[in-house]
């Protein structure tokens, strides 16, 4: 995906009726204990600290020009652990104060994207007629209108010195992301619309907001989880990208900003890499951690995505390969000694 | 067939929507940010000109809302998109029309690359499941989730300010070569599209890898593909089986992502400088050249909308099912 | 060519028939796991079952008995996480040629699969890849196993097995979804046979069709294999079925083979109270109105199956010996017959008197039997005096 980030291209998710959305109760959380999740999940919890505390540590003001006689950016040093722009502003403390706000946009979008998708999504699974029609219609025009661009007009004709706030720009973020959970959310709740134990409730005569509420929305959880996730790391990408093109307050210090006035400079030809390697590698590494939880919850959604085989130590101990052949059911006995080596089935 | 005059539909009306929306955005914006730009720009354009943005924009006239859309789509169906004010007095039409080619070339050819390879390595991660190459897939994931311009700046630093095997800017370097259908001029350009495009490449691949890897997986488990085993076929017939069916929720994946690869395949583009849309986006951001960004904005629409028709072709294609009358 | 017989429920079409010849497939001790460790599920365990030359051998039980899980590995078709812990396999391909189904390796097992060794599927539509066509799915098996035909011998065998199972040629360019279900069945039977195989597995080839079409396709079954001589080990949940079409039946329950038998000799004079219950599950079209009754209870877990012998929290005729002690398949009945018989009970094993409906007398050659002479369950536990009426009502 791109801005960069997230949502890989062909990820639409395979969630048929088969795989496992789980029929009446939410089956009980557990943690898969995949190394994957866990450090996706070490790394999330390390920017959420980062994003709460950083503010709070940061050594200077990240605006505050340091020293007026330097033009040129310093490397990392003692004083500056990841040194300092051209006009001598301390680079980690935009890390730290950028943090807060890349994670609050990025949360926000999430989170408000998220609701739209659902309530756009289940309502458009569950109702039929006209009104589905012109709700799918309303998916689909949202999935193929280029996010980005539509993002970039919209902030470009905010007045030039306006400063909106975080949660404002995650609501304006979250307006262009949340039709590709809508889909799927629609998607499932129609297949789910239809099992036995939905339709035994309606023949009772449950309310709708009932059924929605309590027959479909449990069995929705994982995806709702998962495409959280996704728009999460959409919404870093997209503010990240918004900021690096300028469109957002060069004052307002996020991640993106920082790209911003590198990227002024063009501090990549210029070698100045601690000044464009640490936000880049930030916004990769969040990521990074949000994509590897969401492997977690496809594995968990989909049991076949788990990695295949067995470990060392088992294939050691029953003799088997390590990884099931496909189309060869592996045997774990010995030989049948009583019979000669295998000929070969001529024809 | 129907499926597809219906698609073609579908695309229709929702260019009908972004065309709606970039005429309501600047109106609808809080502050008047048009206002305010057209104020400074009265000293330096000429009258007529004034005139005519205040129309394409509906300020200090009396015009209603709907005579104002009605203009509106006039202008546009004459191909007119207006002045572009920082590159004024050239039409929009014209500044765009200058860098679409390089977009076109870059952008497409890297996509498609970037497609064909990641279907192609997400086929082999499936069939040599649990093996090392198992664990290409949180790599992988790395490379998804990093921006796109950040790759690019990676690249740049590395290969062309540290090696200086490739060049950092630009599409040809007009002190060398001169645009034309010359081998010189032609491999000008490949050398420098290259790092761009490989940005791209790596940037997206990543997904379709991932994306294809897992259709595959779950292909695999059909019924079909125990069956080509059970008919004794050779190993790359069954994988073919499974890659044939798998095949076609990825490139409906394909046209999901169209949008974002693009935007992101924009962005490469400003930091290298290369002068396609994505970099006259920048300027038309940084400048604030409305006529220009509302513009950009349609073009870059249009395209996603044509490519998603593409698509929609090719899956048709690739599926009997959907060939079947009613 | 002989006359189709089909046979009805009360005529099973195995009256008559000579048995058929040597051994074909013979497995011992089978043992098929799910996953590996504590966690394994037991889906086959000790299974023993012997399917000769032209053979219709039934293999019937309720879902989850492990007949499915039987076949494909077998010939090494079960998928992940399935796994072969114990027991042997051997294909007899010709004499003096025999295949170590379990030890063979990839290749060894490609040259061995359809020309020797067949499956057809449940769900056709499944079964046949959606986006090739008829004809490729036919060629691919002749252009992988007979390098000898070019693609116009390609195309005049795949017509011919298309005229076989009697559909049109044309509908090689088809693709599956044009085809309804019963042409697709045919069809996937006409691709099992493509290369004439010794051995065909069918896995509940009828279920998913309407009756209808069920007696169809059975009908042209029974037309082929007594053309090409095939052995067919026919998996069902449906014993009626079997009866009909079967030469030999065996049951599973629990991952165990419980009993087999000669398909009449079942029918008329079940051993193994399970069967019995199965028997008694459905209903005669002919002669007086028997009480139905079902078998209480369900199957076990296979995680944790039960001590003794797996049937006997269900049993009508439990004893206390059955709880702990796992009875072993044992050849019982007419052991001078040409087919083998055999039962895993105790009430069999002449320690015990065992009861009226499971002593019938086996029927002889050429017996028919007249209406209603299908054993059933007594009507209530008390008629047999047994304890049984306990542990069933537990057995939920």
């Amino acid at each position: 995906m791109a801005l960069g980030t997230g949502v890989g291209a062909a990820e639409v998710p395979l969630v048929t009726e088969d795989t496992a959305v789980p029929a009446r109760r939410v089956r009980r959380l557990r943690i898969p204990r995949s190394p994957k999740v866990l450090i996706g999940l070490g790394m999330l919890v390390f920017f959420v600290l980062l994003g709460v505390i950083g503010p709070l540590v940061a050594p200077h003001d990240p605006s505050a020009s340091l020293s007026t006689t330097n033009g040129t950016p310093q490397p990392p040093s003692a004083a500056h652990w990841l040194g300092t722009t051209q006009i001598q502003q301390d680079v980690l403390s935009q890390m730290l104060v950028g943090g807060r706000s890349t994670m609050l946009v990025a949360f926000m979008a999430g989170l408000v994207a998220t609701a739209l998708s659902v309530i756009i999504g289940v309502s458009a699974g569950y109702v039929s007629g006209l009104a589905d029609d012109l709700l799918s219609m309303l998916i689909n025009i949202g999935l193929v209108l280029p996010a980005l661009p539509l993002l970039i007009v919209m902030t470009g004709f905010l007045p030039k010195d306006s400063n909106p706030s975080d949660l404002l720009i995650g609501l304006i973020i979250a307006v262009t992301g949340w039709a590709w959970g809508a889909r799927v959310l629609r998607v499932q709740t129609l297949s789910l619309r239809n099992r036995d134990f939905v339709q035994s409730a309606r023949i009772i005569g449950e309310r709708r907001w009932r059924i929605i509420g309590f027959e479909i929305l449990p069995g929705l959880v994982p995806i709702i989880a998962s495409s959280f996730l996704f728009t999460v790391i959409y919404g870093v990408g997209t503010y990240t990208a918004l900021a690096f093109l300028g469109l957002i307050n060069g004052t307002h210090w996020s991640w993106g900003t920082i790209l911003f006035w590198a990227q002024s400079q063009t501090a990549a030809q210029n070698g100045y890499w601690w000044w464009w390697v640490p936000p880049g590698l930030a916004v990769a590494l969040l990521g990074t951690a949000l994509a590897l939880l969401n492997f977690g919850i496809d594995e968990f959604i989909n049991p076949r995505l788990r990695s295949a085989g067995l470990s060392r130590r088992q294939a050691k101990k029953t003799g088997l390969p390590r990884r099931f052949p496909l189309g060869v059911t592996p045997v774990a006995r010995p030989r049948d000694s009583a019979f000669p080596a295998a000929e070969e089935p001529g024809s | 067939m129907i499926l597809l005059l219906r698609r073609i539909g579908f695309y229709i009306l929702a260019a009908l929507v972004a065309i709606t929306l970039d005429f309501f955005i600047p109106r609808l914006m809080p502050g008047n940010a048009v206002a305010a730009a057209l104020a400074n720009l009265r000293s330096q354009f000429t009258p007529a000109t004034i005139k005519a943005l205040e129309l394409q924009y509906g300020v200090g006239t009396n015009q209603s809302l709907w005579s104002q859309y009605v203009h509106y789509w006039d202008k546009l169906l004459h191909g007119d998109m207006g002045i572009s004010t920082s590159h004024y007095p050239a039409t929009v039409t014209s500044v765009i029309s200058a860098g679409l080619p390089w977009t076109l070339g870059l952008v497409g050819l890297a996509t498609v690359i970037s497609f064909m390879l990641g279907t192609l390595l997400g086929i082999l991660v499936a069939w040599r499941r649990g093996t090392a190459l198992d664990n290409l897939l949180p790599v992988m994931t790395f490379f998804q989730a990093a921006p796109y311009f950040f790759l690019a700046i990676v690249l740049v630093t590395v290969f062309s300010t540290k090696l200086g095997w490739f060049p950092a800017i630009n599409a040809y370097d007009q002190t060398l070569v001169t645009p034309g259908w010359n081998w010189a001029y032609i491999s000008n350009v490949l050398y420098h599209a290259f790092l761009p495009a490989l940005t791209i490449v790596l940037a997206s691949a990543a997904g379709w890898i991932v994306g294809m890897r897992n259709v595959m997986v779950t292909t695999m488990d059909e019924d079909y593909v125990l069956v080509a085993q059970a008919k004794g076929l050779p190993k790359r017939r069954v994988i073919s089986y499974a890659a044939r069916n798998a095949i076609l929720p990825s490139v409906t994946g394909f046209s999901l992502a169209i949008g974002f690869v693009v935007s992101g395949a924009l962005l490469t583009e400003i930091v290298f400088s290369y002068p396609g849309i994505g970099y006259i986006l920048q300027q038309a951001v940084l400048e604030r050249d409305y006529p220009l960004l509302q513009g950009v904005f349609l073009i870059i629409t249009f395209a996603v909308l044509t490519a998603n028709l593409i698509a929609d072709f090719a899956y048709v294609l690739l599926d009997p099912r959907t060939r079947q009358e009613g | 060519m002989t006359s189709v017989h089909v046979g009805t429920l009360d005529q099973p079409a195995a009256a008559g028939r000579a048995l058929p010849g040597e051994p074909l497939l013979e497995v011992t001790g089978l043992c098929v796991d799910y996953g590996l460790g504590s966690d394994a599920v037991h889906a086959v365990l000790d299974a023993d079952l012997v399917l000769h030359r032209g053979e219709v051998l039934g293999l019937a039980g309720e879902s989850g008995s492990g007949k499915s899980t039987f076949a494909y590995a077998v010939t090494r078709l079960l998928r992940a996480p399935g796994v072969i812990t114990g027991g042997t396999a051997r294909f007899h391909l010709g004499p003096d040629r025999d295949i170590d189904l379990l030890g063979a390796d990839e290749a060894q097992l490609r040259r061995l699969r359809w020309a020797h060794v067949a499956v057809v599927l449940q769900s056709a539509m499944n079964a046949l890849n959606p986006v090739l066509s008829i004809g490729d799915q036919l060629g691919d098996v002749l252009r992988a196993h007979r390098p000898d035909l070019d693609r116009t011998g390609r195309r005049e065998r795949s017509v011919q097995l298309l005229d076989m199972v009697g559909i049109a040629a044309d509908r090689l360019r088809s693709y599956p979804h044009e085809l309804s279900g019963g042409m697709r069945q045919r069809v996937m039977i006409a691709m099992a046979l493509a290369l004439e195989p010794q051995m065909v597995i069918m896995d509940e080839p009828t279920t998913a069709l309407d009756v209808v079409t069920q007696r169809e396709i059975l009908e042209e079954l029974a037309g082929l294999r007594d053309r090409l001589g095939f052995a067919v080990l026919f998996i069902t949940h449906d014993l009626s079925l079997l009866i009909e079409i079967a030469d030999s039946i065996a049951i599973m329950y629990g991952g165990r083979i419980v009993e087999q038998a000669p398909a009449e000799a079942l029918f008329r004079a079940p051993r193994h109270p399970y069967t019995l219950g199965l028997l008694g599950s459905f209903p005669s079209l002919h002669g007086p109105r028997v009480r139905m009754t079902g078998i209480a209870g369900s199957p076990p877990d296979l995680r944790d199956p039960p001590a003794g012998c797996p049937f006997h929290p269900r049993c009508h005729y439990v004893m206390e010996r059955c709880r702990t002690e796992l009875p072993p398949l044992r050849p019982v009945g007419r052991a001078a017959g040409p087919a083998p018989r055999a039962v895993a009970c105790w009430l069999q094993d002449g320690s015990v008197p065992a009861p009226a409906e499971l002593t019938r007398p086996e029927p002889g050659p050429g017996h028919t039997a007249g209406p209603g002479s299908a054993p059933a369950i007594p009507a209530t536990p008390a008629d047999t005096g047994s304890t049984a009426a306990d542990s069933e009502g537990g057995a939920a």
